[in-house]
């Protein structure tokens, strides 16, 4: 670990007594003298005392954490060294530290204390932001244009549906539908506006189409779940987004509602119920593994590819969701698939989360290398020619990545895709 | 207390403003009804001051008077004000008028209007208000009044003539002044130049965001016009100032000018209202825009101009 | 460095504005702070940032919603907010300019800064006014502002771009047309927070003023000509302006 923060001070004696109880090395348990390092536990205290981040506290500097950090793979990170930095100086609300993680939730899985990251983060984040410290530049252009523009892209709110025409299928609008549907499809930020998310969004109307389903999608009325965003620290945007998200969703009348994105999928359905809404939601991956049956006769065109599925964190880690992606992608037939070393319960993050969507260049000068570019290797190493995902912002990131690391061979595509290639043939 | 109307004129580089006309103008007219004089006020230097039909001019040169300083100005013409004590004290409500009307009201406790467009015969001053979606007639109390008058509502050629100028030194010591003018603002090049455009999309606040510029552009671009825009459009940063129609803008007379989601202020309405063909798009219909405009929807402007741009 | 905005909260003309007697008639239409106050507001936090000190926001509360408008300038970065309780919507720029100018008084101000005008400055603008009131200069039409030791570095702006720069020595009164950066972003959460944590300073109105104007008549414009309105839905108005524009060879 690198020694940046160096506030430590180190006390060397022949006896020491610590609340009364002699610590003294002694000859059978050490051949030299007892070092015994004080700490202030103040930065520490500072960050345990936030409402939501207490557990920060909790960690006993056991390591199992740094392991399977994603950010530690390209720098020095994890739970176990952000404590120890604060034990050594490090104000975690003005260190570039704050902004690193992306909440994979990967070290929760595994700590023994329970030290939780994805509480501790946002409430260490809303600090920073309420007491006007650093806040990197991009995140809050992302801020600014999800509360401006209704979405972090800062795109029209008027677009949102302009996707609609490449789908070359219905795409009900329920404001003009004027009736109750089976399924309300919330199609998200990325696949609205983002091109290569839109071929997702594309490919899931024509597959919505083909098995019959009776589904509508809010249209111009939709705007971004902010989840992310909250992740990132601002907490208050995400209120307001939610008030406004909860009002249009109770407006029409639906049976459950299908998310293209495993974040939405989180908001919807873990955080929305603490505001009062609490409704069926499902992420895409889990709704079309129910009509498995139906869709099959519908793959009629074999894709002849070696697949490798990445888990998206708040698919997999967050939500349990490991098998639907995997069994959509056995289904479609000549696909081979092949795991990469880390998945499932131990999937690599992409880097998108908790706000590293918004942060990239921050994100890039502090680590020594992207995370989606580490896990693109990762994809390649597996000698897959297809990296298959399931959420609407790993598309654009892993295709970065795949480029920047020089495996072009690998395509990037969303399930939804290869699906939709199935059936409609190249 | 008389009844003379003193009218503070402007000039810069040489040259008045059309608004000092129009008020020596009805200045004249008014003080001929009150049995009064019309007195054109030439603060400054560099400018020939024998260009009015006011019933007389009064140029105060000073060396700290060249270039415009409110303090200066103002200190100038609040000891003309108390000598003349005249019943109307006329300035235009322009980037210098602005600077002394109020301050001189609030100096002298003396009445002013702002925004006037008229001034009747019986003192009443008829004024616009809300951005231009109101009308206020309003009657100063007391022997003097303060009118800061919006430029263009009243004929320029009334104003004109040949009175000489009666050229004095300055009535008060500028020696310690706390307001210093430095250099002069040349405004930047580079961008194209919207007062030589033949057609001109404007858009507005109503535009929304940055995002939505590039519609204007694009329709703009198939209709061969150049995007300009008001004021708040440049505030936000979703246009450069060089873009900007109006007041603190530029003054544009092309043969199209197609508005989008603009109110109509009188700021703005300077800088456009002889384009030869004026177009407007607005959602509000009691939009002010509409009183002016030659033809206009009550629409939304992301509509219409999507619409068009299927039709281009 | 004492850095005060004088901020007015005014009615919205973004709707109708329905008129009862000599006025609009104040129930019922909303209330929003001067566009151009926006601007002074981060002008002001500007130059805090820049050479240090507290801003201070102070206002009248027309309506008794101003809180919502001081604590957006809180979460921008202002440290302390003033309400003059006026309650009245009427209250005329000169009676706020009076008011404002009794309660900053006591700030020992080095700077003010003020919108350079509103919509409703029927009787002059709060900047000019407050300038006469505490004997400081006043320059209105400003786009920048620097501060260094006991004088600000101001531009002025006329008209297309020309302005000119002036060096003032400070206390002055800045009226702002637009600041250098456009306002920054608050974070929502600081809003809320700022909204729950806040305390926002009442002052009673001291000081009587009168704008010796006498409301006549308050009415929507007399419109003398009107454009040729085109009817129809966005499709159909867009068919009729393209129509237009190729009949006159403008398309
Ligand atoms: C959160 C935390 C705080 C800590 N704070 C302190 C502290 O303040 N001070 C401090 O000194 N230490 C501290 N430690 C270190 C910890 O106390 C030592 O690791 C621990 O005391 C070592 O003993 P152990 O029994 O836990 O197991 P181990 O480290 O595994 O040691 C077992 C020892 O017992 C021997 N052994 C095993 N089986 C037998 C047997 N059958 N018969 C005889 N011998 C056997 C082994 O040979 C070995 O030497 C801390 C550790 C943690 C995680
Ligand atoms: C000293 C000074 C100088 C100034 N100089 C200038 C200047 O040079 N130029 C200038 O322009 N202003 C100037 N102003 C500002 C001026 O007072 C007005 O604030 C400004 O012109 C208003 O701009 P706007 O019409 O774009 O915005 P608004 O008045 O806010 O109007 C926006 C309009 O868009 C409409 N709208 C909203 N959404 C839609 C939609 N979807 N479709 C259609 N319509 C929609 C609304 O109904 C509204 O009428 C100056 C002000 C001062 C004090
Ligand atoms: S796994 Fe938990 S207890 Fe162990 S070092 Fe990491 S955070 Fe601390
Ligand atoms: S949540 Fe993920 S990125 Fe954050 S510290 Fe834990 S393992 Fe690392």
């Amino acid at each position: 670990m690198a020694q940046k923060y160096e506030k430590a001070i180190a006390i060397e004696k022949d006896n020491i007594v610590v609340d009364g109880i002699d610590v003294s090395g002694h000859w059978n348990r050490m051949f030299e003298q007892r070092v015994i390092t004080e700490y202030t536990p103040e930065l520490i205290e500072k960050i345990a005392d936030i409402p939501n981040a207490e557990s920060f506290a909790n960690c006993y500097q056991c390591a199992k954490c740094v392991a399977v950090c994603p950010v530690d793979v390209v720098g020095n990170y994890g739970p176990r060294k952000l404590y120890r930095y604060a034990q050594t100086g490090m104000d975690l609300t003005e260190a570039p530290e704050l902004w690193l993680c992306t909440t994979c939730a990967n070290c929760l899985r595994v700590c023994p204390k329970e030290v939780n990251m994805v509480k501790i983060m946002p409430a260490a984040r809303e600090q920073a932001i309420l007491d006007g410290k650093f806040v990197p530049n991009e995140l809050q252009q992302a801020f600014e244009n999800t509360a401006k523009s209704g979405n972090p892209l800062g795109q029209p709110q008027r677009k949102r549906d302009a996707w609609i025409q490449s789908a070359g299928v219905p795409v009900p609008i329920i404001k003009d539908l004027g009736r109750k549907v089976n399924v309300l499809w919330y199609v998200g930020s990325y696949p609205s506006y983002h091109p290569r998310g839109i071929d997702a969004a594309a490919a899931a109307a024509r597959i919505f189409n083909a098995l019959g389903i009776d589904f509508a999608i809010l249209g111009k009325e939709e705007k971004d779940d902010a989840d992310s965003q909250r992740l990132a620290g601002e907490k208050g945007l995400f209120e307001m987004m939610t008030e406004q998200n909860i009002e249009t969703f109770n407006k029409y009348e639906w049976d459950e509602m299908v998310v293209t994105g495993p974040h939405e999928l989180n908001a919807f359905k873990n955080v929305y119920p603490k505001y009062g809404f609490e409704r069926p939601v499902v992420h895409y991956s889990t709704f079309l593994a129910r009509y498995l049956d139906q869709l099959k006769p519908l793959l009629q065109h074999s894709v002849e590819k070696k697949i490798t599925y990445h888990d998206p964190c708040y698919l997999g880690r967050h939500n349990g969701e490991y098998e639907a992606p995997r069994k959509l992608l056995e289904a479609i037939p000549g696909v081979e698939l092949v795991e990469m070393q880390r998945n499932r319960e131990n999937g690599y993050c992409c880097g998108g989360g908790g706000g590293g969507m918004w942060m990239d260049s921050f994100t890039a000068k502090h680590t020594t290398m992207r995370l989606s570019e580490k896990r693109a290797m990762e994809a390649a190493s597996t000698g897959a020619n297809v990296l298959a995902v399931a959420c609407p912002f790993e598309v654009s990131r892993f295709t970065d990545a795949v480029k920047s690391t020089g495996n072009e061979h690998v395509d990037v595509l969303d399930i939804l895709e290869l699906l939709d290639k199935s059936m409609r043939g190249e | 207390m008389s009844n003379d109307i003193l009218v503070i004129t402007e000039h810069m580089d040489g040259k008045f403003s059309d608004v000092s006309f129009e008020m020596v103008g009805k200045a004249k007219e008014l003080a001929n009804a009150w049995g009064g004089q019309s007195i054109a006020v030439v603060v400054g230097g560099g400018v020939s001051s024998n260009v009015f039909a006011s019933d007389s001019t009064i140029h105060v040169d000073d060396a700290a008077l060249s270039n415009f300083n409110p303090e200066a100005y103002g200190k100038v013409i609040e000891a003309l004000v108390k000598e003349k004590s005249p019943k109307v004290v006329m300035f235009g409500w322009t980037a210098t008028g602005m600077d002394l009307a109020a301050w001189l009201s609030a100096k002298l406790g003396v009445p002013c209007a702002a925004y006037v467009k008229n001034i009747g015969a019986d003192m009443t001053m008829s004024c616009q208000a809300y951005g231009g979606k109101m009308s206020a007639d309003v009657s100063p109390e007391g022997d003097m009044a303060i009118a800061a008058c919006l430029a263009g509502s009243f004929p320029v050629e009334a104003g004109q003539g040949s009175t000489a100028a009666t050229t004095m030194a300055s009535p008060v010591d500028l020696g310690s002044l706390k307001v210093k003018f430095v250099e002069a603002i040349k405004p930047a090049g580079g961008d194209v130049d919207i007062t030589s455009q033949v057609k001109l999309v404007s858009i507005g606040r109503g535009i929304g965001g940055k995002e939505n510029v590039e519609l204007a552009e694009e329709l703009a671009g198939k209709i061969g016009a150049t995007v300009s825009c008001s004021r708040p459009v440049v505030d936000a940063g979703w246009l450069p100032r060089t873009r900007q129609v109006g007041k603190s803008g530029l003054k544009v007379k092309p043969k199209l000018y197609l508005m989008l989601g603009i109110s109509g202020a009188p700021e703005h309405l300077e800088g456009m209202k002889s384009a030869e063909l004026i177009i407007a798009v607005n959602t509000d219909k009691k939009a002010p825009i509409f009183n002016v405009a030659h033809y206009g929807a009550t629409a939304d402007l992301f509509e219409v101009a999507e619409a068009m741009l299927e039709l281009l | 460095m004492n850095i005060v905005v004088a901020i007015k909260h005014i009615p919205s003309i973004a709707d109708d504005l329905p008129v009862s007697g000599n006025t609009v008639d104040f129930d019922s239409v909303d209330f929003v702070l001067n566009e151009f106050d926006e601007q002074s507001i981060e002008q002001a936090v500007l130059v805090k940032e820049a050479v240090g000190g507290t801003v201070t926001v102070v206002g009248v509360d027309m309506i008794g919603e101003l809180d919502a408008v001081l604590h957006l300038a809180l979460a921008k970065g202002a440290d302390k907010a003033v309400k003059i309780t006026g309650d009245d919507p009427a209250a005329d720029s000169h009676t706020q300019a009076k008011w404002l100018s009794e309660a900053i008084k006591g700030m020992s101000a080095d700077i003010i800064f003020a919108g350079v005008q509103a919509s409703n400055d029927l009787d002059g603008q709060i900047g000019p006014m407050l300038a006469a009131y505490l004997d400081m200069p006043y320059i209105g039409g400003v786009s920048s502002v620097e501060v260094a030791g006991d004088s600000a570095t101001v531009n002025k702006e006329f008209a297309g771009g020309v302005g000119a720069k002036y060096e003032v020595s400070l206390p002055m009164v800045v009226g702002v047309q637009a600041s250098v950066k456009p306002p920054r972003y608050a974070p929502v959460s600081k809003v809320r927070q700022v909204a729950q944590t806040a305390t926002i300073e009442k002052v009673a109105p001291s000081g009587e003023v009168s704008s010796g104007l006498t409301m006549k008549k308050m009415a929507p414009p007399v419109v003398t000509g009107h454009a040729e309105m085109i009817e129809g839905s966005s499709k159909e108005v867009a068919a009729k302006i393209v129509e237009l524009l190729k009949s006159k060879g403008l398309a």
